[in-house]
């Protein structure tokens, strides 16, 4: 025993000496990733994969996670309208009533008016819109805090709503209509696939055709490992998706409508004049004013995605539940559409986030709430958990968030 | 290249500048120093036309100019980098140099190409910068200070002022930047510099301009004056004598 104690103990002290340089050199760089990336709720995801996957045998079932994919969409796109407002150092708290007034409007136009589902639907998405412009206008023009603003348009919505369900308080939509078949239609797996294949052979095209023109222009390109390493990540991520998701129903049409919003945003934000003026603003607001960038009509439009995401997210609810009820948009949808958002890591001071927080935040809430409710726990416990997740998650932002004078 | 006659200006009952005579040519560094409310920065605001003179005759290149706002002086070629910078930390330093002029087609960012002029101006400016696509919060207070006055740079002025560039850094940050402004000097760029700082000054100007509650108290040429005569002309110590 000694013998080896001594053969391993030099091997053990070089190795940590050969680490512990390692450890201080890779510091800077844990920080950036625990602030930066979306690394600790990847992580979060993984432990609460693996924590309720073994308390209970149905969590990571196809028939459950498929469910999931299911729920997120609605909720999802509210939280993606929560991180257009969060980005600008803003924010909404109008996103629930605002979901639960456009989903009512949709209803009442297509069952009550006999209006055209796609008409009531685009009606419903307008009227988002026009709120939104109401709130940014009131924000910029009248200079009221964002929070005063939507806290009145949380209760002022959610009380038009009401008005127009009337008395009977239910509004059923037809479950063989165009709206309510939404949320039952699923992607063929031969359908899936080539969605699949279409999305990693863009990102690789898009990869290659951007590293080489960086190449052109000599600036400096991504290593190839690196670069087969994150168009291989998203070929396992979708493929092992697809795969669960096929195993059951197959693939949402909601949660592709959901990803696509995702992706699409992200776009716009990292890509476009548009995108990269929102998180100037979000930034150093009297930085970007003194650059020439109309600040008020940059935080209109933020608002009045946030309010338009909310309409869509509302519409998507409502056709699961293929009805609009009085509690549409109502309860916990605004406080889960904004703590996803923050999980995920969108910063509640501006600037920093991307659109995929919305995806990770609205899976991690979801995935908790979802195994809980499978492991039959009681909804006060199941409160205090979310608190607690959505606490340790401003947490790091604001230990992230550099100190300002 | 920028001359300035007769400039008064009057807020309320105090005379921010009474009759402040400013001359800076092409290629040359001109200090303008003096104590807290001589009018240096009342002086900086007419020039780069955030306040207006109630009198003042302006010359640029000769021509007589009048500056209305901010946009005309930037038009004429004056960019100024005030003392606090201007800079969205959130955003890399390619973002922040092309901010409100991002290089597009229709509304796509061409990233590749600001990110190649960016680093052209950093290497011709030899200011170095770890990564020009970090975020700025993570870049040092000289770097930053070399990042504002490279992005006043890009859009190609004639005269550049600088308000309070050193105040903030340390020994060898500071070193950085007056190295940085004795290089746009030597780009023919005229250069006038606002600051509290005697031995940056005297360091980095070819003539110094005191200024005394508002008006001129002296013109020297920097290499020819000893600080005493500088700190009397800012103190009024010389009237005394």
């Amino acid at each position: 025993m000694t013998v080896t104690a001594e053969h391993t103990e030099p091997t053990t002290r070089a190795t940590i000496r050969a680490i512990v340089p390692t450890i201080k050199a890779a510091k800077p760089t844990i920080k950036a990733a625990a602030t930066d990336t979306a690394l600790p709720v990847v992580l979060g995801l993984f432990v609460i994969a693996v924590v309720f996957g073994s308390l209970s045998e149905h969590f990571l079932s196809a028939e459950n996670l498929t469910n999931l994919a299911l729920q997120m969409a609605a909720t999802g796109t509210i939280a993606l309208g929560v991180i257009m407002v969060l980005l600008l150092g803003e924010i909404d708290l109008s996103v629930g009533s605002v979901s639960g007034l456009c989903a009512v409007e949709m209803t009442v136009l297509n069952v009550r008016h006999d209006v055209h589902p796609g008409l009531a639907v685009a009606a419903a998405i307008a009227t988002g819109a026009a709120i939104g412009l109401l709130h940014g206008l009131m924000v910029t023009f009248l200079r009221m805090p964002s929070f005063v603003v939507t806290l009145s348009g949380l209760i002022g919505w959610q009380g038009l709503m009401l008005y127009l369900l009337g008395k009977g308080g239910t509004i059923d939509l037809p479950y063989d209509g165009e709206i309510a078949s939404l949320s039952d239609t699923w992607l063929a797996p031969g359908l899936a696939w080539a969605v699949v294949a279409a999305i990693v052979g863009t990102y690789a095209a898009v990869l290659l055709i951007s590293r080489r023109a960086r190449a052109n222009a000599g600036l400096p390109v991504t290593a190839w490992p690196w670069l087969v390493v994150r168009i291989g990540g998203l070929a396992v991520v979708l493929v092992t998706a697809v795969s669960v998701l096929s195993a059951d129903r197959g693939v949402p049409l909601t949660f592709l409508i959901f990803g696509s919003l995702v992706v699409l945003l992200d776009l716009v934000l990292r890509h476009t004049v548009g995108g990269r003026r929102i998180y100037a603003v979000g930034g150093n607001a009297e930085a970007a004013r003194r650059a020439g960038i109309n600040v008020r009509r940059v935080r209109i439009i933020g608002f009045m995605s946030a309010s338009t995401l909310a309409a869509i997210g509302g519409i998507l609810a409502a056709s699961r539940l293929a009805a609009v009820n009085q509690s549409s948009g109502g309860s916990d949808t605004l406080l889960i559409a904004v703590a996803a958002a923050v999980i995920g890591g969108a910063s509640l001071y501006g600037g920093k986030g991307r659109t995929y927080a919305a995806l990770l935040g609205i899976l991690v809430l979801q995935a908790v709430t979802n195994g809980m409710l499978l492991l039959n726990v009681d909804s006060s416990v199941r409160f205090m958990v979310t608190a607690g997740v959505l606490a340790l998650a401003v947490a790091i932002d604001s230990i992230a968030r550099p100190a300002r004078q | 290249m920028l001359s300035i006659r007769g400039a008064t200006k009057q807020f309320g009952a105090v005379q921010a500048l009474d009759d402040i005579a400013l001359d800076v040519s092409a290629g040359e560094v001109v200090a303008l120093v003096g104590d807290n409310g001589a009018g240096k920065s009342t002086l900086v605001k007419v020039i780069s036309g955030v306040v207006h003179a109630d009198q003042v005759a302006m010359e640029f290149d000769g021509h007589p100019v009048r500056m209305k706002s901010p946009h005309d002086a930037q038009t004429l070629g004056i960019s100024t980098v005030y003392q606090d910078l201007a800079l969205c930390e959130n955003l890399d330093v390619v973002a922040n140099l092309f901010l409100g002029t991002e290089r597009r087609r229709w509304s796509v960012l061409g990233h590749v190409r600001m990110e190649r002029t960016t680093r052209d101006l950093l290497a011709s400016l030899d200011v170095r910068i770890p990564d020009v696509r970090s975020p700025v919060a993570t870049l040092s207070g000289g770097q930053r200070q070399s990042v504002a006055i490279t992005r006043a740079l890009l859009g190609q002025p004639r005269m550049v002022i600088l308000d309070e560039p050193t105040a903030a850094l340390g020994v060898e940050q500071t070193a950085h930047v007056l190295a940085l402004i004795g290089r746009l000097r030597d780009r023919g760029l005229a250069v006038l510099v606002i600051s509290h700082n005697l031995a940056d000054v005297r360091a980095v100007s070819d003539r110094i301009v005191v200024l005394r509650l508002g008006r001129n108290a002296g013109d020297f040429v920097t290499s020819e004056t000893s600080p005493q005569e500088i700190v009397g002309a800012i103190t009024g110590a010389g009237d005394a004598l």
